[in-house]
């Protein structure tokens, strides 16, 4: 039993940190909502809501065309690596061969890997081959970095299916092809959100690799706008506030619908950050 | 890594043997296998693994990414233990780490000792969504955030006036004293909420029973800690511990937007010095060898941390 007292306490601790978390975030947001002309760093609380911040961040920071990229980038990135993960993690899971276990265990080096080791090479190496600049440059190696953590979830996955079910539908005369796709693939379809929502999001806020890559305006992700716009406005806090809620939006409405997905797969063992 | 799955009990454990057992048994190669994993091994091996080989080649070299390479064996290399900016990165990362794991695993550590049956309450769900909240948050948007507070008159300084300590208000970021603690105090921020909620979910997966019988024994809250809670914890301690000083190693994002490595050099990091000296300063050789180091550090850290990881059959 919980008595009265110790659950005051954790509600209490609860409640604290909670609003730790929150007070920057809902800084952005009402200083979002702040006219212009009342801008300031400092904890606003706007006389009258002011929509105009984000019409005017979206306009003068072309963020249409950021978020467009970022759309492509992202959906392409979670499409790939979802097809080529669940590929491999049957691969991994259910076939026996010499060198199985070896070429997992090169899979799981990208997830300890940090971008910033392989970007020098990588870049000299697009520019090389023509591909700066384009959105393959950001797809390629997300997808590559994405696949380390796929392999790896869709192996577990795969794992834990208990093995009656392939052995029953192998006596029917199902080919492996279509006992992934037919049974494996449905039957995950939760293990399977949690993976896109993952790399949807680290591809979403990725920074460093269209940092390096794209210098094409119109290119730019979200966030790498953002930075620029940053640089650009240093002291215009409402409109950065706007901006930087344009950019934040879609990960965080999806998280709002999908949090329990989230919270499991990057406490489940996403070393990636 | 897998810590927080549960662990194999030997129940499941029998049924998970039959797996491989079959075509063992047969002896057979299933050749298929190869192709299958083909397609994301060559995306990966193209896109990441051999990028990573070039990188060490190109370390031992004298490079400005234009003109012709020249030898430079380990010269590189010797350049950063010489080097007072580049050791003063390294420096910083380690002082990061304590804001990055240190200060959030100990204060969640201690927030959840007095909540060891949060996990029961009602709403805790919500309350565990809303501290998560940071981690999915983009790091450019954090940082123009974070910014705004600092700013000579955010509202830190703000806050700090009308409580009548003028005399501390100062630019947080643009103060040599204080920038590398202001961007690690954002760390903390980040990190704390990780760390709660996976201490929260561990403290719910420790038998309540064990609770109950240090009660009866008469164990204080601190003995009850000690003897109960974070033992149960190792697990999560170790995730918690690798999630968060690879962060505080790997910080590029949050002091390329909030400092750009300033005022002078006092944020500037070792990810932020392969940055700026492979696209900034011509120095592409000497910025692989920094981007070598911190590589092999975060799998040494990565290595010795899982080392204090509690063996899968263990107590």
């Amino acid at each position: 039993m919980i008595s009265g007292r110790e659950r005051l306490l954790n509600y209490a601790v609860l409640t604290v940190f909670a609003v730790l978390a929150m007070v920057p975030l809902l800084g952005v947001v009402t200083s979002a909502l702040t006219p212009a002309a009342q801008s300031s760093p400092s904890f606003t609380w706007p006389k009258s809501l002011d929509w105009g911040n984000f019409a005017t961040a979206w306009n003068e920071g072309h963020f249409a065309a950021y978020l467009r990229s970022s759309v492509l980038v992202a959906v392409v990135v979670v499409l790939m690596t979802g097809v080529l993960a669940i590929l491999a993690g049957f691969s991994f899971a259910h076939f026996t061969y010499p060198g199985r276990q070896l070429l997992f265990y090169v899979t799981l080096v990208g997830l300890m890997v940090p971008p910033e080791a392989f970007v020098i090479p990588l870049y000299f190496n697009l520019r090389g081959a023509g591909l700066t600049d384009s959105y393959w440059a950001l797809i390629l190696p997300q997808t590559a970095q994405s696949l380390a953590f796929g392999v790896f979830w869709m192996r577990n996955f795969f794992r834990s299916v208990p093995v009656s079910i392939l052995e029953a539908a192998r006596l029917d005369g199902a080919s492996d092809w279509r006992i992934l796709w037919r049974i494996l693939v449905p039957v995950g379809r939760p293990a399977l959100l949690t993976m896109a929502m993952l790399v949807f999001m680290w591809t979403w806020n990725e920074f460093l690799l269209p940092l390096v890559m794209i210098t094409d305006e119109n290119k730019r992700t979200a966030p790498l706008g953002l930075a620029f716009f940053q640089s650009e406005h240093t002291t215009q806090y409402s409109l950065l506030a706007a901006a930087s809620i344009i950019v934040a939006l879609p990960v965080v409405a999806l998280y709002v619908f999908l949090q329990r997905h989230f919270i499991a797969g990057m406490l489940s063992g996403a070393v990636k950050g | 890594m897998a810590v927080t799955a549960p662990r194999p009990t030997a129940r499941n454990r029998r049924a998970d043997a039959p797996s491989g057992r079959p075509a063992r048994r047969r002896g057979r190669i299933q050749w298929k296998g190869y192709l299958y994993a083909l397609p994301a091994l060559a995306v990966l091996t193209a896109f990441l693994l051999v990028p990573l080989g070039q990188l060490v080649q190109i370390s031992l070299y004298h490079w400005d990414g234009v003109s012709a390479s020249t030898w430079a064996g380990l010269a590189n290399y010797t350049e950063i233990a010489r080097n007072p900016q580049l050791r003063a990165g390294f420096l910083h990362s380690f002082v990061l780490i304590l804001f990055f794991a240190v200060f959030p695993i100990v204060l969640a550590l201690l927030l959840a000792a007095v909540t060891t049956r949060a996990s029961r309450l009602r709403g805790v769900s919500f309350f565990r969504a809303l501290i998560f909240l940071p981690q999915v948050v983009a790091m450019v948007v954090t940082a123009t955030a974070w910014t705004a507070i600092y700013a000579p008159d955010g509202i830190l300084n703000t806050a700090l006036r009308t409580i009548g300590l003028k005399a501390v208000t100062r630019p947080w970021l643009g103060d040599f004293s204080t920038a590398l603690p202001a961007v690690g105090l954002i760390g903390t921020w980040l990190e704390i909420g990780l760390c709660l909620v996976l201490f929260t979910a561990g403290i719910g997966q420790i038998p309540a029973e064990l609770y109950e019988a240090a009660r009866i024994d008469g164990a204080g809250v601190v003995r009850e800690f000690f003897a109960v809670t974070l033992p149960g914890l190792r697990g999560q301690i170790t995730v918690a511990l690798t999630l968060t000083v690879i962060a505080a190693l790997r910080t590029f994002d949050l002091v390329y937007v909030a400092t750009h490595g300033g005022p002078g050099n006092a944020t500037s990091l070792p990810a932020f010095e392969v940055y700026n000296r492979a696209f900034g300063t011509g120095q592409v050789g000497s910025a692989c060898a920094i981007a070598v180091v911190l590589t092999v550090l975060i799998l040494i850290v990565t290595i010795l941390i899982t080392k204090l990881q509690p063996k899968e059959d263990g107590t």
